[in-house]
């Protein structure tokens, strides 16, 4: 039977101009991503996982290549008929203190999104789906009338989701969702944000940089270096056996609650390649311990060395 | 008024810092914020502190009390006496505050975007310091500055250059540079791998741990992050509302956890080795710091909380001469916390 993929990308690609030359922010991304499942992207800052989440959503316009959506490629809709998918796709920001409308109250920001649906025409019919949206999210009914500087970060996190929940979409892109909060708020976001899924059969996008969260939410985990996908696995897989060097070196850096457990650290030297007009080489060979000439020569291509598990590296099998 | 002592004195017993029922308080107009609620903490020479709480716990304002560096006002130091190296930081005169700011204790803040100055170069940012501390012509303090930066693994051709041509990761070894140019015997590190990336935060750390070796500074390591404490610490102090409510060495603290908050926080953090497991979160939010309770402040969140936890002062238990806990659930000898049964 066919997997019931709600989105492929296709060799999605975002340069940006630069004084200095093109910046390769997103460089040939490819991954489909099945109905009810998450897929985690991870890597550090600027290796383009923001980009690649704003460019599904067209955030950010795309330079070139393919995003479809439920069998449509949403990247040629006009600017009218994305308006229209955009209810079927939301985003979720990291810092919820930037990302709500000060001047709105709980009530006022979640009801522009249940408003977009033509459902509810009444106030009544509008408040009580707020109310609802609340609920589901966690947030007490008398913080309705409440403005964001009132509220704690995860409180305002919960009104991003809700707002996300609105306009009843099927799949969400998490940028970071819980990197502003503290451990015990980020465990409830998290919570959330699985309870959400199984009950409404959401499909996630989970953008983050820290990897004990993303292994954690995530069935499949993508690993992007310098606009690329370095290594892409089923999760549990990809922290049994990581390939790629740069994955090992990632693994090995996460710092490890438990008393001794923290050995056996892969350190990364070296400069890290220019984004802009990378040649045509591996993106991380200055930085690889195994790195040799064939890395220098050219770029390696993504391929599958295990069921779903796709690494992009010239030295493996080493 | 006292003299200061020269930070080269050593100690009768190597204390480098000793804090005794410390309590700020940040008086507004209309309320008070009871930041810190009498802690005690000393440190002993070479060892590393991991300060652990989530935010408005009251770990900054600590450390801004060590320096004598709180905003004042609204910040007050209501009681307690800050002890660093000798020195009686609460009745200092400010020229002598000056003295040990930035030579015997240097702090390093979170941000290191922030905490440079953007139109000096990097050099003049450390040599400052290093001119003013120890005495020296400029041209001996830039030579220092240069060793500096090198010893942080920056070459030493990029003295010149300004912070905006330097990388997160880079910045921040040049803010823990100047900290260290003056060889403190105690340096505070406010969060200062939260804005790095995963590799590079393992870079900053080993190379910290190195200098800690080689100029034996203790540390105070303000951290949300336990899986750093795990790595670098010696001793952990987990902060609540204020409150140091649980304390001890590394061992104690992470293999025979005692305080139910201490536990809330392990049991919030995603499992890297069983992807599998639920997270529990603590219920509830931080109280508000200008209302705390009269009895134990994570009561209202705690799973084990009875009636009296919340009418009546929590009690210390000492389980050994260094774990201390402040919970009144363990008045019960036969009480035991959930982890502790694994």
């Amino acid at each position: 039977m066919m997997a019931d993929n709600i989105l492929e990308v296709n060799h999605l690609k975002k340069y940006f101009k630069t004084n200095r030359g093109m910046l390769h922010a997103v460089d040939d991304i490819t991954f489909k991503l099945e109905r009810g499942k998450t897929l985690g992207i991870v890597g550090e800052s600027g290796c383009g996982k923001s980009t690649t989440g704003r460019c599904i959503l067209r955030l950010i316009e795309p330079t070139d290549g393919e995003v479809i959506f439920e069998g449509e490629d949403i990247v040629r809709l006009s600017r009218r008929q994305m308006r229209e998918k955009c209810s079927e796709m939301q985003i979720i920001f990291q810092d919820p203190f930037s990302s709500l409308n000060p001047r709105n109250t709980v009530m006022e920001t979640i009801a522009e999104g249940v408003r977009v649906q033509k459902k509810y025409r009444t106030p009544e019919q509008v408040e009580k789906r707020v109310l609802e949206l609340m609920e589901t999210v966690g947030l007490a009914e008398r913080l309705i009338n409440s403005y964001p500087h009132e509220l704690d970060g995860g409180r305002r996190q919960r009104i991003g989701i809700a707002r996300a929940l609105a306009v009843e979409p099927k799949l969400i892109i998490c940028d970071e969702p819980v990197s502003a909060l503290d451990v015990s708020i980020q465990a409830q976001i998290l919570n959330l944000l699985k309870q959400l899924q199984k009950q409404l059969g959401l499909t996630y996008i989970f953008i983050s940089h820290d990897l004990a969260v993303v292994n954690h939410i995530s069935d499949e985990i993508m690993v992007m270096y310098l606009g690329q996908t370095v290594e892409k696995a089923p999760s549990a897989e990809l922290f049994r056996n990581p390939v790629h060097p740069y994955t090992k070196a990632l693994l090995s850096a996460i710092p490890i609650p438990r008393v001794g457990a923290n050995k056996g650290r892969i350190p990364l030297k070296g400069e890290i390649t220019s984004p802009i007009d990378p040649g045509d080489e591996c993106r991380f060979a200055k930085r690889c311990p195994y790195a040799s000439d064939v890395c220098h020569g050219s770029c390696p291509k993504l391929r599958e060395i295990g069921e779903g598990h796709f690494v992009a590296c010239h030295c493996f099998p080493q | 008024m006292s003299e200061i002592r020269p930070k080269d004195t050593v100690n009768d017993d190597s204390t480098v810092l000793d804090i005794q029922n410390l309590t700020v308080y940040y008086e507004l107009e209309d309320e008070t914020v009871k930041a810190v609620n009498d802690i005690s903490i000393k440190l002993g020479k070479k060892r590393i502190l991991g300060l652990v709480g989530e935010t408005g716990a009251g770990k900054t304002s600590t450390a801004l009390a060590i320096l004598n560096l709180l905003p004042n006002p609204p910040g007050v130091i209501k009681s307690g006496s800050i002890h660093v190296c000798g020195n009686d930081m609460l009745n200092l005169s400010q020229k002598e505050l000056e003295e040990i700011r930035g030579g015997t204790v240097s702090m390093i803040f979170q941000d290191p975007m922030t905490s440079l100055n953007p139109v000096y170069s990097v050099g003049d940012q450390i040599a400052e310091s290093i001119e003013l501390h120890e005495k020296c012509s400029r041209a001996e303090a830039w030579d220092k500055a240069e060793e500096m930066l090198e010893l942080v693994g920056i070459p030493r051709e990029r003295i010149h250059e300004y912070p905006h041509q330097f990388s997160g990761g880079m910045k921040q070894r040049v803010v823990i540079a100047i900290a260290l140019a003056c060889n403190p015997k105690l340096l505070l590190a406010d969060e200062p791998t939260t804005a790095l990336d995963v590799t590079i935060q393992a870079q900053v750390l080993d190379m910290m741990c190195d200098l800690k070796q080689k100029f034996d500074t203790a540390m105070i390591f303000i951290t949300h992050d336990l899986g750093i404490v795990a790595e670098i610490c010696d001793e952990v102090a987990v902060m609540y509302a204020g409150r140091i409510i649980e304390q001890g060495t590394l061992e104690e603290v992470f293999n025979s956890t005692k305080h139910p908050y201490t536990e809330g926080l392990f049991n919030s953090l995603p499992d890297i080795e069983n992807r599998e497991a639920e997270l529990h979160p603590i219920q509830g939010m931080m109280p508000d710091p200008t209302k705390l309770p009269e009895g134990c402040a994570f009561a209202p969140r705690c799973p084990y909380a009875r009636p009296e936890c919340i009418s009546t002062p929590q009690t210390e238990r000492s389980f050994s001469e260094t774990h201390k806990v402040l919970c009144s659930a363990y008045d019960d000898p036969s009480f035991r916390i959930k982890r502790e049964e694994r």
